[in-house]
C-alpha cells in the first residue's frame, strides 16, 4: 500500500468507522487525507459530484465514502474513473458492508461455519444500514437470519427481499439463538412516531439480563450503543458481550478489505 | 404555407375515418383538399405511407418560465413539443412567480405568440400554491385559463380543496390535483416496496396517492358538478377508485404519463435520480391496471409531465436530486411501442387519448381532418424503429431514463397555425 492515497470522504458524523478505516490505511502505510465534509464546499453550493472529482483530480487510488443518503456509492461509481477504488463505509439505511464482514468475521470466531446458526436481529431494522449488509452477508453463509422489532421499524417485504424471518416480539426467539445483534435505535432520524416512547421499545425489545438468562447467544450491537435502550449496562459488559471484539476486528477486517482491492 | 402532403394515411377518431393513400392540400393552413393523387401547385412532399392524425396535445407540461429559465424556456419547451409530435400543449403553474396571476398568464402568452405549438396555461388552484387561499379565480379566467392546479403539491388541507371545487365550478374549470398525502410522503424519494426496501430509500406509499384521490372524489361529489381531474395516476387503486366514481357519475378524468405506464421502481437502481419522480414510478401491477384503465375508458388521456431539470439537479443523490423527468421527446415512440404495437390499444384508440380527449377536458375547440378546416396536425412513422439518443432531445434539459430506448414509431412532424415542423 505503500504510494497509495486514499481519501475518507465522511459526509456524514462517524468516530469509529472512520478512525478504524484511518488506523487501517495508516497500518498498512498508505498515505491519507481525512475530510468531514459537513462543513466544506458541499455547504457553499458546490455539488457533491464537483466535491468528489475535485478531490478525486489529485490523483486519489481510493475513496472511502460514508453519506446519510443511500446509493451514493453506486453514484460515485457512475462519475469516477474506473481506476479509482470506493469502499462504502455506510450509505444511507443501504449498507455498511465492512460492519457486516467485521461481524461475520467475529461470529465465525466464537461460532466456526455460521451454516444453519440462528442469528437474531433486533431492533430499528428499517433505518439500519447495517441489518441490511448483515441480511445479505450472514444469509450467503447459511445463517437463519430472524428479526425481531416492532412493526413501525420493519420495510415492507423484508422476508421476501432478505430472505429472513420476521418476529414482532422476542416471545421464545433468543432462547436457541446463536448470536443476537442489537441495532441502534437511530434516535436523530425518529423524526416521525415509529414508537410511543424509549421506554415502550425499552420494555418490548431490550436486552435486559433476564431476558438472556435462558440463552446462551452471544451479544453483538455495531455501536454507539445506546446502553438501557438497546441494551442494559450488564448486558452490554458480560462475557458473552463480543462489542469489543467487533471493534478490534474492524481494523483487521477492513485492512484486509484494502489489500484485497489493491490486489484484485 | 402550402404544402401537398403526399401517399398519407388519415386516421381520424372524430370522423373515423382511416384510410391510406391518401393526400392532402393545405394553402396558407387551411386543408383546402383532400383526396387521391390530387394535383397542386403547393410543394410536395411524399410520406410514405405516414399517418396524418389531429394533432396531440399534452395536458401536463412543465415550461419553467418565468423564473427557472435554466431548465427550460417557452422556447426551448414548445421545440421539445413539437419535436415531439405535439401541435398543443398546457403548461404547469409551478413556476417562480407561480401563475397565480393575470400578469404571468399574458407574459407567458407574448412570449409564445406565434409558436407552431398551441401554448394553454394553467393557473394556481390556491394563491402562489400555498394550499391556503384561492387564487384570484375570475381574473386567471378572464385570461383565458381553463384549467387549474396546485400541481407539485397536493392541496391538503380538505376545506380548501372544498372551497376549490366550490368556487372553480362556477368558471368550469378542469380542476387538476397532484394526488400526494403530504404528511405520508415527506422525505421520500421513490415508490414504497422491494426496491426501497432493498436499496433502504425512504418509500412512498402508493396508498398516500389513493388517499387523495379519494377524498377528491367524495368532495367533488359531494360539490356535485366541479369537474375534477387526477393529473399524473400511478396507482392500481386510483385506477379503481376514477373507474367506480365514474361509473356512480361523477365528473371525474384522469391521465397517465408515458413513463407511468413503462417503468417500474426497478428503474431507480439502473437510472438512479432520472428515474426519480412525483409520483414515483411503481409495480407491475399498477401498470397492467394503468393499461386497463386506458382500454376500458377509465384513463382519459396520456400527458408527459414533462418535468426539465438542470444536471446538478439531477447527477446527485436519490434524496436532494428534484423529481421528474422530461418526457415530450419520448411520448408518442413509448406510446406506440408500448401500447398500440403491443396490441394493448388500437391506433385510434390511442390517437383519441394523445388528442381528442386532452382536448375535450379543457374545452378546447376540436379538430377535424377536412376540406376547409385548419390544418392542426401530428404526423406519425408508425412503423419506425429507433433508438432514443441524445440528439433527439430539443428540450434545455437531458433529464430521461430513455436514452438508449429501443422505441417502434416517431412523430415526425407537426402542421399547425400555418407552420410545420419535419424532423431533420
Amino acid at each position: 500500500m505503500k504510494g497509495r492515497t486514499i481519501a475518507n470522504l465522511f459526509f456524514e458524523n462517524s468516530t469509529r468507522t472512520r478512525t478504524s478505516f484511518e488506523l487501517a490505511e495508516k497500518r498498512l502505510g498508505a498515505t491519507i487525507a481525512t475530510l468531514s465534509m459537513q462543513a466544506s464546499s458541499i455547504a457553499k453550493g458546490e455539488s457533491l459530484i464537483d466535491t468528489v472529482k475535485v478531490i478525486n483530480a489529485m490523483k486519489i487510488d481510493c475513496i472511502v465514502v460514508r453519506h446519510s443518503s443511500s446509493g451514493i456509492p453506486n453514484l460515485l461509481r457512475k462519475h469516477l474513473p474506473q481506476s479509482t477504488q470506493i469502499i462504502n463505509a455506510g450509505d444511507g439505511a443501504h449498507e455498511h458492508p465492512t460492519q457486516a464482514l467485521l461481524d461475520a468475521a467475529t461470529l465465525q470466531e466464537k461460532l466456526g461455519s455460521l451454516k444453519g446458526k440462528k442469528i437474531v436481529i433486533i431492533g430499528d431494522i428499517r433505518h439500519s444500514r447495517v441489518a441490511r449488509s448483515n441480511m445479505i452477508l450472514l444469509g450467503k453463509l447459511g445463517a437463519n437470519v430472524t428479526l425481531i422489532a416492532p412493526s413501525t421499524l420493519v420495510p415492507n417485504y423484508v422476508e421476501e427481499v432478505f430472505g429472513v424471518k420476521v418476529r414482532s416480539q422476542i416471545g421464545n426467539e433468543l432462547k436457541d439463538a446463536d448470536a443476537i445483534i442489537a441495532l441502534r435505535i437511530q434516535l436523530e432520524r425518529q423524526s416521525r412516531s415509529f414508537f410511543p416512547s424509549l421506554s415502550d421499545f425499552r420494555s418490548r425489545y431490550g436486552l435486559t439480563p433476564l431476558q438472556l438468562v435462558e440463552t446462551s447467544a452471544y451479544i453483538l450491537h455495531p455501536g454507539p450503543a445506546n446502553r438501557n435502550i438497546e441494551l442494559d449496562d450488564e448486558v452490554a459488559d458480560s462475557e458473552k458481550s463480543l462489542i469489543l471484539q467487533q471493534v478490534k476486528r474492524g481494523v483487521a477486517i477492513r485492512m484486509a478489505v484494502l489489500e484485497w482491492i489493491f490486489e484484485a | 404555407m402550402d404544402i401537398l402532403l403526399q401517399n398519407c394515411r388519415i386516421v381520424d377518431p372524430v370522423t373515423d375515418r382511416d384510410e391510406d393513400g391518401m393526400d392532402i392540400e393545405i394553402l396558407s393552413g387551411v386543408i383546402t383538399a383532400i383526396g387521391k393523387k390530387l394535383k397542386s401547385k403547393a410543394q410536395q412532399k411524399d410520406l410514405n405511407g405516414a399517418i396524418i392524425a389531429p394533432g396531440f396535445f399534452d395536458m401536463h407540461v412543465h415550461l419553467r418560465e418565468p423564473g427557472q429559465e435554466y431548465k427550460e424556456t417557452i422556447e426551448t419547451g414548445t421545440r421539445a413539443a413539437a419535436s415531439g409530435g405535439f401541435t398543443g400543449l398546457c403548461c404547469m403553474p409551478n413556476t417562480d412567480p407561480p401563475i397565480s396571476d393575470p400578469f404571468v398568464v399574458s407574459y407567458i402568452r407574448q412570449k409564445a405568440a406565434g409558436n407552431i405549438v398551441d401554448v394553454e396555461i394553467c393557473g394556481t388552484m390556491t394563491k402562489g400554491r400555498k394550499g391556503e387561499e384561492l387564487s384570484p379565480m375570475q381574473t386567471l379566467a378572464d385570461a383565458g385559463v381553463k384549467m387549474i392546479s396546485d400541481d407539485g403539491s397536493a392541496v391538503a388541507s380538505a376545506e380548501v380543496m372544498r372551497r376549490v371545487f366550490e368556487y372553480g365550478k362556477m368558471f368550469d374549470f378542469l380542476c387538476t390535483e397532484h394526488c400526494e398525502e403530504p404528511t405520508m410522503t415527506k422525505g421520500t424519494c421513490m415508490h414504497e416496496g422491494k426496491i426501497s426496501t432493498k436499496l433502504g430509500m425512504p418509500g412512498y406509499p402508493s396508498v398516500a396517492e389513493d388517499i387523495i384521490v379519494s377524498r377528491d372524489i367524495l368532495l367533488a361529489e359531494y360539490i356535485s358538478g366541479v369537474r375534477y381531474h387526477v393529473a399524473h395516476l400511478s396507482t392500481l387503486n386510483a385506477v379503481r377508485l376514477v373507474r367506480e366514481a365514474k361509473a356512480r357519475g361523477v365528473k371525474v378524468s384522469c391521465e397517465v404519463t408515458p413513463h407511468h405506464f413503462t417503468l417500474t421502481d426497478e428503474a431507480v437502481e439502473i437510472h438512479l435520480a432520472n428515474a426519480k419522480m412525483n409520483p414515483p414510478l411503481r409495480e407491475k401491477e399498477d401498470i397492467e391496471a394503468i393499461i386497463a384503465g386506458l382500454q376500458d375508458g377509465t384513463i382519459d388521456c396520456i400527458s408527459t409531465d414533462h418535468a426539465p431539470h438542470a444536471t446538478h439537479e439531477k447527477e446527485t443523490d436519490m434524496m436532494s436530486a428534484a423529481f421528474g423527468i422530461i418526457g415530450c421527446e419520448t411520448a408518442v415512440g413509448l406510446g406506440l411501442t408500448k401500447l398500440v404495437h403491443s396490441g394493448k390499444l388500437s391506433l385510434k384508440k390511442y390517437i383519441e387519448v394523445s388528442s381528442t380527449n386532452p382536448r375535450k377536458l379543457i374545452k378546447l375547440p376540436g379538430i377535424k381532418i377536412a376540406e376547409g378546416k385548419k390544418a392542426n396536425l401530428t404526423i406519425i412513422d408508425l412503423n419506425k424503429e429507433w433508438t432514443f439518443a441524445k440528439e433527439d432531445i430539443y428540450s434545455k434539459s437531458h433529464n430521461t431514463p430513455f436514452i438508449g430506448a429501443k422505441l417502434k414509431g416517431q412523430a415526425i412532424g407537426i402542421i399547425n397555425n400555418a407552420l410545420a415542423w419535419w424532423r431533420p
